[in-house]
C-alpha cells in the first residue's frame, strides 16, 4: 500500500453506514448510526447508504431502508456467514472505492473494532475509533469526529481533512434510531463479491456463545453492576435479583470477575468492556479510575456504596449511602410494587 | 518460532488530567508505564518460545526514554530489542503508526508471528495491530483470549467476540492482538534484570527503515486532533438524604421512567 497523491475530495459524495449482521441478527447499533447517519446526510444533502455483509440475510435490507437508507448496498453469501477480517475487509474497501462515500460509519463493536481498521488501511483513510459524538463542521463539511482517549479522562475531536472517506467506529448506545417508518422508499443494490474477496487465511472453526444471550452488556439499556462490596458469590446473587426486577443486564467490577464469581465478558472497565447504558446502578463498587473509564458515558449513573468517600459518589446522579445487604432488598421490594 | 512484540509506553492512566487553563496534558510527574495489554502480548511470546523454541524481539516506536520498556521486556524474557525513534514519527496517527512499524518489522528479520496488545490505554484505539497486519500482508485476529494448538504453519486461537468467542485456525505468518485473560504475565528474573541492564538495543530512524516522509509523523497522517477537552463533569455530590426508606422512596422515584420502559426485554 502506498499512499498516492492526494485524492480529489469532491469526488467522494454521501455518508454510508456498515450494517453489521451476524448469526441471524443485525445488530442494534447499526439502526443507531443509521440515525446519526440520516442527521449527518441531510446536513450534506447528500445520501445514506447502508452496507449489508452477511448471508440469509432475509429482508433486512427492507428494515435498513424503513431506519433512513436511501441505498442499500447487499453483499449475501455463504462465505460470509462468519465473521472473518479478511473477508469482511476486501468486500466493504471494494464497495467503498467503487460507490465513493465522503463519510463511513460502524458500530464500535468487536466486528467494526476488527476489521475496520484493516479497511481505513487499504484505502489510506484517517479512522477515528470509537467516537461518542458527529457534526458537520459548517465552513467546509468537514466531519468533527468527538471520542473519549486516556480511559474516559480526556474528549478529543478529531478530523481528517485531505483524506477520504473521512471514517469512524461509534459506540454502541450512544446515537438514536429513527422510528421506523416502513413507507420509506429505497433502493437495494445486490453485489456478487468477486471470487478474489473471498479469500482467507483465516478459518473459523467454531463459534461459542456465552451462556445466555444476556452477556453481551454493551446493548444493554440498564446495567445492575456489582463489586467487591457483595462480599461473596452468594451475595452477588442479589445483583442478578434486582437485574431481574429491572429488566436490567448484570455486569461487575474487576475484582469481582478476578475472585470468579461472575465470568469475563461480564467485567466494566478499562480492561474489561466499555459500555454506555441509559442506566448503570453500582453497588458495592468503589469507583476505581480503571472501572469509571468503562462506564463514564453513562446517561444515569446510581450508586450504593457504604463508605460515603468513596469516588464512585463522584461520578454517580444519585447515591445511597449505605450497606447494600439491607438497601438493595428494599430496592427490589419497592420497585416490585411499583411495576 | 521467530516472534515480535510490539510494546507501548504509556502514561499510567490514573495520573491523566487535562490542565484545565490550556486543555494540554498535564504530563508533569506523570509515570510512564509499559501498556498494561502488551505485558500480556510479551508474556504469551515468551512463553511459546520457550514450547517451540525462537527468538522474541520487542519493538516499539516512541521517544528515545521508551527504550525502557524495551528494557522491562528484556527482563521479563524477551531475546532482542528495536526502538524506532526519530523526531520526524512525533504526532503520528494509528495509520502512520502501522506504516513506520511495518518499514521497523521489514528491517528486523524473518518473522513466524507478531503480538500485540488489544489496545493502548492511552490512545484507545486498538487500530494499530489490524493496520500493521495490512501493511505486512498477513493474516490477523484481533482479541485473542487463548492460544489452543500451534501446528506447523498455522495456529489455532480463540478470539473474544461480544457475545462469547469464536474458535479460529489462522495461517502463519500472523499477527495476534491479546486481552489480558490470556495469560498471567511474570516477573522480571534477577538473570533477566542482569540482562537487560546489559543489551544492545537497536536503534531504527527514519532514513534507516527507508520510510516515505509522506508517510510518517504528523504530516503523514490522515487523521488530526483539533480540539481537547475535559469530559463533562457530572454528580454534583448527588447522595441523597433521609431514612433509608426515604431514599429508596425517591431513588425508585428516578428509576420508574427507565423500568417501566421494561428495561431490556
Ligand atoms: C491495569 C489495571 C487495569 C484494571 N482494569 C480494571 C477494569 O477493567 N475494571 C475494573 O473494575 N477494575 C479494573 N482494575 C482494578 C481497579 O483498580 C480496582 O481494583 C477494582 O475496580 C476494584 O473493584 P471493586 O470496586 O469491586 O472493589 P473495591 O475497590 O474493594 O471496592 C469495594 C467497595 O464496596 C464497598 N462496600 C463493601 N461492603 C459494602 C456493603 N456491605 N455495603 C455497601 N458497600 C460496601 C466499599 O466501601 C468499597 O467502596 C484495573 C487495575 C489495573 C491496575
Ligand atoms: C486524544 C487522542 C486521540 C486519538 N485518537 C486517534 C484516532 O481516533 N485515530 C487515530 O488514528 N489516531 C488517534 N490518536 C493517535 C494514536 O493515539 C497514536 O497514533 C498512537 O501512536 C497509536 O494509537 P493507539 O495509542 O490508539 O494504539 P492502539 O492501536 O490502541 O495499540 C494497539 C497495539 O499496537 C501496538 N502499538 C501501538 N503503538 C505502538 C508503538 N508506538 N510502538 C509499538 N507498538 C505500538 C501495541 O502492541 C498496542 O497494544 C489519538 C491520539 C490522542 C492523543
Amino acid at each position: 500500500v502506498e499512499k498516492e497523491a492526494k485524492t480529489d475530495i469532491a469526488d467522494w459524495k454521501g455518508v454510508q453506514v456498515f450494517c453489521e449482521f451476524r448469526g441471524g441478527e443485525l445488530a442494534t447499533v447499526s439502526l443507531e448510526l443509521l440515525g446519526i447517519g440520516r442527521t449527518l446526510a441531510d446536513k450534506r444533502g447528500v445520501q445514506l447508504s447502508a452496507v449489508l455483509i452477511g448471508h440469509e440475510t432475509g429482508n433486512v435490507a427492507d428494515e435498513l431502508i424503513g431506519y433512513g437508507a436511501d441505498i442499500v448496498y447487499r453483499t449475501d453469501h455463504e462465505a460470509l456467514a462468519d465473521f472473518t477480517d479478511e473477508r469482511y475487509c476486501a468486500v466493504l474497501a471494494s464497495v467503498i472505492k467503487e460507490y465513493k462515500p465522503e463519510i463511513v460509519l460502524a458500530g464500535a463493536t468487536a466486528i467494526g473494532r476488527s476489521f475496520i481498521p484493516g479497511v481505513a488501511t487499504v484505502l489510506n483513510a484517517g479512522l477515528t475509533a470509537d467516537c461518542t459524538r458527529l457534526e458537520i463542521r459548517d465552513e467546509d463539511g468537514a466531519l468533527l469526529q468527538t471520542r473519549p482517549a486516556f480511559g474516559g479522562n480526556i474528549m478529543a475531536t478529531i478530523v481528517c481533512e485531505s483524506s477520504r472517506p473521512q471514517m469512524s467506529t461509534v459506540r454502541p448506545k450512544v446515537m438514536k434510531a429513527l422510528e421506523f417508518d416502513g413507507s420509506r422508499k429505497g433502493e437495494i443494490i445486490d453485489i456478487d463479491p468477486a471470487p478474489s474477496l473471498l479469500e482467507s487465511r483465516v478459518k473459523v472453526l467454531e463459534t461459542v456463545a456465552s451462556q445466555g444471550a444476556e452477556v453481551n452488556i454493551q446493548e444493554a439499556d440498564i446495567l445492575v453492576s456489582g463489586g467487591r462490596g457483595l462480599e461473596s458469590e452468594k451475595g452477588f446473587e442479589l445483583i442478578r435479583k434486582l437485574a431481574d426486577t429491572m429488566g436490567a443486564k448484570v455486569s461487575a467490577s474487576r475484582a469481582v470477575v478476578d475472585a470468579g464469581w461472575i465470568p469475563y465478558p461480564h467485567q466494566v472497565g478499562q480492561t474489561g468492556k466499555t459500555v454506555a447504558p441509559k442506566l448503570y446502578i453500582a453497588c458495592g463498587i468503589s469507583g476505581a479510575v480503571q472501572h469509571v473509564a468503562g462506564m463514564q458515558s453513562t446517561e444515569t449513573i446510581v450508586a450504593i456504596n457504604r463508605d460515603k468517600n468513596a469516588s464512585i459518589f463522584d461520578i454517580a446522579d444519585y447515591g445511597i449511602v449505605g450497606d447494600l445487604f439491607e438497601v438493595i432488598p428494599k430496592l427490589i421490594k419497592r420497585i416490585e410494587e411499583r411495576r | 518460532m521467530n516472534i515480535i512484540v510490539c510494546v507501548k509506553q504509556v502514561p499510567d492512566a490514573k495520573d491523566v488530567r487535562l490542565d484545565p487553563e490550556t486543555n494540554t496534558l498535564a504530563r508533569e510527574g506523570v509515570e510512564s508505564i509499559m501498556n498494561p495489554y502488551d505485558q500480556h502480548a510479551l508474556e504469551e511470546a515468551v512463553r511459546l518460545k520457550e514450547a517451540h523454541g525462537g527468538e522474541v524481539t520487542v519493538l516499539t516506536m516512541g521517544p528515545p526514554q521508551a527504550e525502557d520498556v524495551l528494557r522491562q521486556a528484556v527482563s521479563c524474557g524477551a531475546d532482542k530489542a528495536v526502538l524506532v525513534s526519530d523526531r520526524a514519527f512525533a504526532g503520528a496517527d494509528t495509520w502512520a503508526t502501522a506504516y513506520t512499524l511495518s518499514r521497523a518489522v521489514l528491517k528486523t528479520g524473518k518473522f513466524d508471528l507478531i503480538l500485540c496488545g488489544k489496545q493502548a490505554i492511552d490512545g484507545d484505539t486498538a487500530q494499530v495491530g489490524p493496520g500493521l497486519a495490512l501493511r505486512l500482508d498477513i493474516p490477523y485476529v484481533t482479541c485473542a483470549q487463548k492460544i489452543r494448538q500451534v501446528e506447523s504453519g498455522a495456529l489455532v486461537v480463540e478470539r473474544m467476540m461480544d457475545d462469547g468467542y469464536d474458535v479460529v485456525e489462522i495461517r502463519l505468518p500472523a499477527l495476534l492482538s491479546v486481552v489480558k485473560n490470556i495469560n498471567e504475565p511474570r516477573v522480571p528474573s534477577l538473570k533477566g534484570k542482569m540482562k537487560a541492564k546489559k543489551i544492545d538495543i537497536t536503534t531504527l530512524s527514519a532514513e534507516d527503515i527507508e520510510a516515505d516522509s509522506k508517510c510518517i509523523g504528523l504530516p503523514g497522517s490522515p487523521t488530526q486532533v483539533v480540539n481537547v477537552f475535559p469530559p463533562p463533569a457530572r454528580g454534583d455530590k448527588a447522595i441523597l438524604t433521609g431514612t433509608l426508606d426515604e431514599q429508596i422512596e425517591q431513588l425508585v422515584e428516578k428509576l420508574v421512567p427507565f423500568f417501566q420502559q421494561g428495561g431490556n426485554q
